[in-house]
């Protein structure tokens, strides 16, 4: 007889995901998969819209990562308004965009660290789930908690200095930018009273790398072999290689780090990487052509972007990069805990590269928009703190959208999670017949590493709510538990 | 100077041309009567029935009712306060308004007065029309999800021999604008803008110009709808002939 388990989140608001274990009658495991629900309906929505509202409308397709849908939509209708595909921007309106960015990576990437990851590895995976919150973090760790909070305003100010709002802003236009930063705001960042300026983001950016240096040091044998497979890695670089989030060529490396995706333009992501659909799940699963559906599959996001850069193009995260990769003697890094190891890297690097940028003048320069010949289609491409994230639009002759294609973060790691979800499984349960509350624990500990876009990755108060149901091979319900 | 009449809006004293409509002579007085369908220098329609006053216990609405002699106008009271609100919240339901995306937004009458009447959730229910969108014309995209059928744009656009560029079809419920397209193949980018600036809400919008003023310093972001109505009548008493 086999038994199907579901584990499944019970409350969601952008889509939500469940797990189903199948178990033989021995409780050896014979498959089991991730399920994510995703609003698709999307593509369909923008269809007779006229181009120009794209970037206003897709952000509010996600409550999470707005800002990298917004900025993905206006990349892709640069090139339909004849601005290039990427550089063509006026110096105002691409450094205005790039700050909006960085901004978003910033803030992102605090909120998933303090709130998310941070019970997990301060609390430890084995904490009662009570306690294993953003509320247990403030109550033993007062100090970090404000940080994070802190760290998390200052990129929501730059985000509402470049974009209009904090949420849902109006910032990026097709060609350019609708504003730029006023000098009074500049200052503001720059030397705003402690702690809301760079200099104080960029110390605690860095001691939050070395607070994850320090703990992996202690417990290096979970970090290193939770979740851990090969993988190839994608997202895009900087022509030279350096890591760039906000554009680049599309890379892609195999698990030995051999380039498999050489840098190429993704105008053309088309020809590069497919999308395979699978019954039992309405997320699709994207590969790259060359390689197939079975062995295509890659890992996008923090840990992949550090694997495919060949250098971070400034200081203190050059540094810590230098470290992070001479931890596997070059070779890429394949640890799923090691994401927030990267993602740290990142948070310093996005707050440094913002204090590059609000020293730069043309921040402050009133040329915003460029614009060309009029193209009928356009790709827009981006590193969303989730991972890579690609829009596709093409426009009718009477200016609207005929045609829309996203391939977001989370689905670019529907491989990846599902692995990762599989090796905690069957590591956890093999030989169980019931489902503990420590195998819980680690298959959300597993699915937050991709900080995925999920609300059922949240567990910022209270516990991640989850439903386990046991099912016969009859798929009858035998038994059922709520966490 | 034309003959002056007295009169009172809630109690306060005012005084307007012999003739002249309720509303406009209230805006010359500092007082502001809600409303979607006026628009200065056109001919009132009376459609959307928001100005609607109380005159001796009757409704009227003030865009098309003159004013007369000692006439007692009644406006901000809770019952017209109460029966304006329904009638916004009919609007949103009876079309497919979704502002945050909406280029409008910040400039709408519609979702100002929304603000201003504090609607929350309309007491109808939503009817999700299925509406199309007319984006065949070169220089203007016609929404027809947003239109709230005012007429302005009828009334306002027209050529030099007095031919609107846009007009009424189909009947009652079904109603829809549509834009005369021979006409529309040569309107002027000056006029595209007052068609859009005519419309009250996001349902005539110039092509490939969206965003480009940033949320937060639009119309209505600055100032509350209604709040800068200044009094051009200054001395009742001088003014006015007994
Ligand atoms: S027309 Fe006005 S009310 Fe309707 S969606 Fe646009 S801003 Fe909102
Ligand atoms: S298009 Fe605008 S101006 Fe014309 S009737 Fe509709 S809402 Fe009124």
């Amino acid at each position: 007889m086999t038994k199907k388990i579901t584990i499944e989140p019970v409350t969601r608001v952008e889509g939500h995901g469940k797990v189903t274990i199948h178990l033989d009658e021995n409780a050896n495991i014979v498959q089991s998969r991730l399920h994510i629900v995703e609003f698709r309906g999307f593509e369909r929505f923008v269809q007779g819209r006229p181009y120009w509202e794209a970037p206003v409308l897709v952000q509010r397709l996600c409550g999470i990562c707005p800002v990298s849908h917004h900025l993905a939509a206006a990349k892709a209708l640069d090139v339909i308004v004849g601005a290039g595909t990427g550089n063509g921007l006026t110096p105002t309106g691409e450094k205005m965009r790039r700050l909006m960015h960085y901004g978003q990576t910033f803030q992102s990437h605090a909120l998933h660290f303090f709130h998310l990851a941070s019970p997990d590895l301060l609390l430890g995976i084995d904490a009662d789930p009570a306690i294993r919150n953003v509320i247990g973090v403030i109550l033993n760790f007062k100090d970090l908690a404000v940080q994070g909070v802190m760290m998390r305003k200052f990129g929501q100010e730059i985000i509402r200095a470049t974009a209009g709002k904090k949420i849902h802003g109006t910032g990026a236009i097709p060609g350019g930018i609708n504003k730029n930063l006023s000098l009074a705001e500049r200052d503001e960042f720059l030397y705003g009273a402690d702690p809301l300026n760079i200099d104080k983001m960029i110390e605690w950016a860095q001691a939050s790398v070395d607070l994850f240096k320090a703990y992996h040091k202690d417990h290096s044998d979970m970090i290193d072999n939770f979740a851990k497979f090969p993988s190839n890695h994608l997202s895009i670089v900087r022509e030279d290689g350096a890591m760039d989030l906000y554009h680049g060529v599309l890379r892609a490396i195999d698990t030995n780090g051999k380039k498999i995706l050489h840098d190429v333009d993704y105008q053309d992501y088309l020809e590069y990487i497919g999308e395979e659909v699978r019954t039992w799940s309405y997320m699709k699963f994207p590969y790259l052509r060359e390689f197939g559906k079975k062995d295509g599959w890659y890992t996008v996001g923090p840990l992949a972007r550090l694997n495919t850069c060949d250098f971070i193009p400034t200081p203190l995260a050059q540094k810590e990069c230098e470290i992070f990769k001479a931890y596997t003697h070059g070779k890429p890094n394949n640890m799923s805990m090691h994401m927030h190891w990267a993602r740290l890297i990142e948070l310093l690097h996005s707050a440094e590269m913002m204090k590059e940028l609000l020293n730069d003048p043309d921040i402050m320069g009133d040329d915003l928009v460029t614009k060309g010949t009029k193209q009928k289609e356009g790709v827009g491409v981006i590193e969303a703190p989730r991972g890579t994230l690609f829009h596709h639009y093409r426009i009718n002759d009477n200016d609207q959208i005929d045609m829309a294609n996203l391939i977001v973060s989370t689905t670019n790691n529907n491989q990846p999670m599902n692995n990762a979800v599989r090796m905690v499984a069957e590591k956890m349960m093999t030989g169980h017949k019931e489902i503990t509350e420590p195998m819980m624990n680690a298959v959300e500990v597993a699915i937050r590493a991709y900080d995925p876009c999920l609300s059922c990755a949240t567990h910022a108060l209270g516990k991640m709510p989850l439903e386990i149901a046991l099912y016969d091979k009859n798929n009858i319900l035998i038994d059922k538990k709520r966490s | 100077m034309s003959e002056k009449i007295k009169f009172t809006i809630d109690g306060k004293e005012c005084i307007a041309k012999k003739g002249q409509y309720i509303l406009e002579a209230a805006l010359e007085n500092g007082i502001y009567i809600p409303f979607l369908c006026n628009m200065k220098g056109v001919k009132p329609a009376g459609s959307c029935r928001l100005c609607n006053v109380k005159i001796n216990g009757r409704n009227m609405t003030a865009c098309t009712t003159p004013v007369a002699a000692g006439m007692e106008v009644e406006s901000e009271i809770p019952e017209l306060q109460e029966l304006r609100l329904s009638i916004i919240e009919m609007l949103f339901v009876e079309g497919n308004h979704f502002c945050p995306s909406c280029e409008k937004s910040g400039n709408c009458e519609l979702q100002a007065l929304a603000y201003k009447f504090q609607m929350l959730v309309p007491r109808f229910p939503y009817e999700f029309p299925i509406k199309e969108v007319d984006a065949s014309s070169p220089k203007l995209y016609i929404d027809r999800n947003r239109c709230i059928k005012c007429k302005r744009c009828i009334r306002n656009i027209k050529d030099e021999n007095g031919k609107s560029y846009f007009a009424f079809y189909k009947r009652a419920h079904d109603v829809e604008i549509c834009l005369d397209k021979e006409l529309a193949a040569t309107m002027s980018d000056e006029l595209a803008q007052k068609a859009m600036d005519t419309c009250p809400v996001g349902a005539i919008l110039r092509k490939e110009k969206g965003f480009d003023q940033p949320i937060g310093t639009r119309k209505f972001d600055k100032q509350a709808i209604g709040t800068d109505i200044i009094s051009v009548v200054e001395n009742i008493n001088m003014e006015v002939k007994e």
